[in-house]
């Protein structure tokens, strides 16, 4: 039991290594931004008082380590300064924005994961049936699809030539959640369809990888029943790859919110992003993403964690 | 050959991948041969539904489509495969350099790759493009060197393989230098691996950029680019015109072409397992 806490403590420092890391490298890029950021912004025309103030505003009037320091205390008190556009607390717009995207997220992950390990497993039982070719094939173009041909797909369907799902998912905290959930209808099957065949294709993989280890021929050789075989021998050892699959792609999903979010005019953290990103309105950026990343980073931890108490074999890796 | 001989036991699929390649790049080539049009050229009313002079309709501004999508072509498969090759360049010239040398060298440039894989890298490219701002240059740049740390780590471990064999350690004590271990003994033979993984790591390049530029931060308009193309006709499909599916219609078709081959590449390199 000590091991297995240590290890999640080790793989936490890690993790926080890693957001601490990240955010130096935003800071040192934001630093290196040819020219002064308050001239970029405010434009030509600006007189010397205001660029001033405005400076001060941003507090660029200090040396560099002390802002960062200050900005990395200010961020985990929750204040994550104002917005260059608007001047509005970064924080009040980040709030319900980050809440939507993890509404649009987890009513897709609560229909992917299910159905995607269900048809992998089926796949790899019924490996090189017709069955398991069509799924294969149908996934492998899946998975090369960019998302928002599906999406435009989706809409061209069901929202043009069949009008049942708006093609626009605009959502506010008015709205009853049966509402909400007919306006995110669209979107969550363009993200489920995407993730579930990623995470097929991966289950697949693991399940079949399980099956060729030699005690499972060695249980079939012995004249155990299939379901057996599968219930006692395989299962057991494919939990931790199918575990560590679904929390890897839950980490994918929440990244490939973006686009989606983007197609569908979804009030959710993505979107606010990339329109910061096209107007360079830096502090938004910075927070919006360091919170996708702080998401996208916990979901991997959790995959290594519980891959790990799953297959205690992981707590002591052979050295190469 | 042996490389007809290999196409002759090629399955279907790969075929079918191969032809959709050669397809997109015979396109991409002769361009200016095969377009009717000009590619920012103004020929008729905006979004009109295919006929005989314009193929596939004309897009937002009344600019043909086929001949948009054609250029379109040559211009986003040339950027990724620019992207690719110098992403190939940096990955792999680290991961030789780190597996050859190997202590301290090798352990601090592993950590700061975990580290770099680590973070979405849709989210880091968003970032730096925000304080780089948006051109062709930053976004090949940002996305060669987000993309190198995956070709590092396969690289990395495949000269590690490489690095222990006798005729390595034969050219050590002759007194090579790590250089000419790198160019003459490790790439020759780490060759194969990498020819796969550039397939998968264009496909991935290839998209994140049609992605990008369909967010409106890659390529910039007038260049026809696929990915811009969707976004700049995306109003269209409210109103029951397909224009906006051709150009990303046209991202999955290449992109299935360049995984069903991949996806054979891999078959035979893992001997015919699975």
């Amino acid at each position: 039991m000590n091991d297995i806490i240590t290890m999640v403590i080790k793989r936490l420092g890690l993790g926080l290594l890693t957001i601490i890391v990240i955010s130096l490298l935003i800071f040192v890029g934001v630093e290196a931004l040819p020219g002064d950021l308050a001239e970029a912004i405010l434009g030509q025309d600006a007189t010397p008082e205001t660029v001033a103030a405005f400076r001060k505003e941003l507090k660029l009037d200090l040396p560099p380590h002390v802002r960062y320091f200050s900005w990395l205390g200010s961020f985990a008190k929750g204040d994550l300064g104002n917005s260059l556009a608007n001047g509005r607390p970064v924080a009040d717009l980040i709030e319900w924005r980050f809440a939507n995207t993890m509404f649009l997220a987890s009513s897709a992950a609560v229909i992917a994961v299910p159905l995607a390990v269900i048809l992998g497993l089926l796949a790899a039982l019924y490996r090189d049936t017709l069955f398991d070719k069509t799924i294969s094939t149908t996934t492998l173009s899946a998975i090369s699809f960019p998302e928002f041909f599906v999406a435009y797909i989706l809409i061209a369907l069901l929202s043009v030539k069949i009008v049942i799902f708006p093609s626009i998912s605009n959502i506010n905290d008015q709205m009853p959640f049966w509402h909400k959930i007919h306006a995110i209808i669209l979107p969550s099957l363009t993200l489920t369809f995407i993730v579930t065949a990623h995470m097929m294709r991966q289950t697949r993989a693991a399940v079949i990888n399980v099956l060729a280890s030699s005690y499972i021929e060695m249980a079939r050789l012995k004249g155990l029943k299939r379901m057996r075989v599968i219930v006692m021998h395989a299962f057991p050892n494919a939990l931790s790859p199918v575990i560590n699959v679904i929390a890897l792609n839950l980490a994918y999903l929440v990244v490939g919110v973006v686009i989606v979010e983007v197609v569908f005019v979804y009030p959710g953290l993505g979107q606010l992003l990339v329109d910061s990103v096209a107007k360079r309105d830096i502090p938004v950026v910075q927070a919006s993403g360091l919170i996708f990343a702080a998401v996208y980073i916990s979901l991997n931890l959790l995959a290594d964690i519980l891959s790990i108490l799953s297959n205690p074999r992981l707590l002591h890796p052979k050295s190469k | 050959m042996a490389l007809t001989k290999l196409l002759r036991q090629s399955p279907l699929s790969a075929r079918i991948g191969l032809a959709m390649i050669l397809l997109n790049i015979f396109a991409a080539i002769f361009v200016p041969v095969i377009a009717p049009y000009g590619e920012t050229e103004i020929v008729a009313d905006v979004w009109l539904p295919s006929s005989m002079d314009h193929l596939l309709g004309t897009d937002h501004l009344g600019r043909d489509m086929f001949t948009r999508l054609l250029y379109g072509a040559r211009n986003t498969i040339a950027i990724a495969f620019v992207t690719t090759l110098l992403s190939f360049f940096i990955g792999s010239l680290i991961g030789f350099f780190a597996a050859v040398v190997g202590g301290w060298t090798e352990l601090t440039v592993s950590r700061i790759v975990d580290i770099l894989m680590a973070f979405p890298t849709l989210i880091f490219a968003l970032m730096a493009l925000s304080v780089l701002g948006t051109s062709v240059i930053s976004l090949i740049m940002v996305i060669a060197v987000l993309d190198s740390t995956r070709v590092f780590r396969l690289s990395r471990a495949v000269a590690m393989d490489i690095n222990v064999m006798e005729f390595v350690e034969a050219a050590r004590l002759r007194g090579e230098g790590i250089l000419w271990v790198m160019r003459k003994e490790i790439l020759p033979n780490a060759m194969p691996p990498l020819v796969a993984e550039f397939g998968l790591r264009f496909c991935f390049v290839f998209l994140f950029i049609a992605s990008l530029s369909f967010l409106g931060l890659g390529i910039q308009p007038p260049t026809a680019d696929w990915g811009g193309m969707v976004r700049e006709n995306a109003g269209a499909i409210t109103f029951g015109i397909l224009t906006p599916l051709w150009p990303a219609g046209a991202i999955a078709f290449l992109t299935v072409g360049v995984n069903l081959v991949v996806d054979w590449f891999l078959k035979i390199a893992s001997g015919l397992k699975d």
